[in-house]
């Protein structure tokens, strides 16, 4: 039979697509709100200026990396579909009987906009400080030699796939990104911060986020956004997308309660960056379970992560690292406990769903492949960086306001920080 | 010639130019001001770290009067403004040598 058009799955993952191209920036209005006054342009500019270079490469060898032709299961050959050329097939079926398909391009629009929000995270890490020019050289190789083989391995049909080193034990189960984006994003998140070093005045200096209302801006639009990140990951319009769409909700909601309480127990007052936090804590830690979980189950997720990711953001403060707008407290600890947490709640295969212990341990061991993987790699090109071209402004810059050093502009008239 | 300036509660200028134009004055100039007095800064929370503000946000209220008006202006600043808390604010009186009003050129009691 003629494979057809499933017009309603390709409408809807066009939306999804364009949905998740709202994250980043919104993403920006998060970040920005978070920072000084005098480097809230240069923050918003390090994750809109990724978005440039992701947008650029995904094209030219990105798809190719992350779905082309294997090579051993890390990393797709980026010369096998370069530009969407060679062997890429326009056809993409979305039943197992090939009757349905949507177009490829469609599912390239949806991809490219996972790689921009992924590598935009870890800008978060380095705020006030970086070089702007060795940030986008990062973005570049980063997003080349840490996310694209991530999603091949995950997504790619690759080592950490149901067809990968770990489905003897128990298929993985990564909806969203939890490892692709989440682990990945912040484990660099880490090493940046450790590589780049702290902010001058870090510990002793007060660094209050200059505009809360765009955190909040901010966390209202990765929310609307993340429908389509988790929602559009069913790759189709169906009980699994409304799943996930609940899923997403719940967990969240509950994400907010989970911080508020650990705020009110330690300060006496829930606080609106908390809020804003949990929201994107809880979005994080449901991101690789959206489609696993039923919705009690990704309440259970949300409380846990809101208070977890509420008590992991002072860590940096008790071990001295600069991670300025908490990459490392809300997205490597949410995207752990997420990938985790499947292993405990997944419906099917779920420790407490009588799923025995092997689903458990492959989500342990994907999550600590990611780790490790996106460790070494950032480690590289972060030191590489460092002795090249240098990762930091003048200190008299970071002083004055790295938006006038970097970008010979200013945010607010007559501003002081 | 006197300059009354006052430090005050941000949320009590609306009252304090209500009671000056009372009292018939006829110019004030308002200006932001922090500072720290007996009253000490406050504690912030952001993601569980606490920042200590030590200065506090003040309205700067000036007003040029004659010597016999000064006493009814600082009167009415007082009773607009005294909620009996730390915090309430302070008044003080300068002498003015001279004011000109730039438009004419007038001096002394006519340029108020």
């Amino acid at each position: 039979m003629e494979p057809t058009l499933d017009t309603g799955v390709t409408a809807w993952m066009l939306v999804s697509a364009s949905l998740v191209l709202l994250m980043t920036p919104g993403l920006a209005f998060f970040y920005g709100g978070m920072t000084r006054s005098t480097s809230v342009l240069n923050m918003m500019m390090m994750v809109l200026a990724a978005m440039g270079v992701v947008g650029t490469i995904y094209v030219l060898w990105g798809w190719s990396m992350s779905y082309g032709a294997s090579i051993g299961g890390i990393v797709g050959n980026p010369f096998d579909q370069f530009g969407l050329g060679g062997s890429f097939d326009p056809i993409t079926f979305v039943d197992d009987a090939e009757t349905l398909y949507v177009p490829t391009i469609v599912d390239v629009g949806f991809q490219v906009t996972f790689a921009m929000i992924t590598v935009a995270l870890i800008a978060g890490a380095i705020a006030d400080r970086a070089k702007f020019g060795t940030w986008l050289i990062f973005v570049a190789l980063w997003v080349t030699l840490s996310y694209f083989p991530m999603a091949h391995m995950v997504w790619g049909g690759g080592a950490l796939s149901d067809e990968g080193w770990f489905a003897g034990i128990a298929a993985p189960v990564d909806f969203a990104g939890g490892t692709v984006v989440h682990i990945n994003a912040g484990v660099a998140g880490l090493v940046l911060a450790l590589v780049v070093g702290v902010r001058t005045g870090f510990g002793t200096e007060v660094f209050r986020p200059h505009n809360l209302p765009f955190v909040m801006l901010g966390a209202a639009l990765l929310w609307f956004g993340w429908f389509g990140f988790n929602a559009g990951s069913a790759y189709g319009a169906n009980q699994i997308a409304g799943l996930a769409w609940v899923n997403t909700t719940t967990a969240t909601a509950a994400a907010i309660l989970g911080w508020m309480i650990v705020d009110k127990v330690r300060h006496g007052k829930p606080t609106g960056l908390g809020v804003a936090s949990a929201i994107v804590a809880g979005l994080v830690a449901i991101t690789p379970a959206a489609g696993a979980l039923s919705p009690l189950g990704s309440i259970i997720l949300g409380v846990v992560v809101g208070a977890l990711c509420a008590l992991a953001v002072g860590l940096k403060h008790k071990l001295g690292f600069d991670d300025s707008l908490d990459v490392v407290g809300v997205h490597l600890v949410g995207g752990l406990v997420g990938t985790i947490a499947i292993g405990f709640l997944a419906t099917d295969g779920g420790l407490f769903h009588g799923g025995g212990f092997r689903l458990l341990l492959v989500q342990v061991l994907i999550a600590l492949v990611a780790v490790v993987f996106s460790g070494i790699v950032t480690t590289v090109i972060a030191l590489l960086l460092k002795v090249t071209l240098g990762w930091r402004v003048t200190e008299e810059n970071e002083a004055s306001g790295i938006d006038l050093a970097e970008h010979a502009e200013t945010a607010y008239e007559g501003i002081s920080r | 010639m006197k300059l009354i300036t006052a430090v005050i509660q941000p949320h009590t200028l609306d009252a304090v130019g209500t009671a000056l134009k009372a009292v018939e004055v006829r110019g004030m100039t308002v200006s932001e001001a922090d500072g720290f007095g007996r009253q000490k800064g406050h504690t912030e929370i952001y993601r569980g770290a606490e920042y200590t503000v030590d200065l506090v946000p003040k309205k700067k209220v000036e007003v040029l009067a004659e010597d016999a008006d000064v006493s009814a202006i600082i009167e009415a600043i007082i009773a607009a403004t005294q909620s009996g808390t730390i915090g309430d604010g302070k008044i003080w009186v300068t002498t003015v040598d001279e004011v000109i009003r730039v438009r004419t050129g007038a001096t002394g009691s006519e340029a108020l």
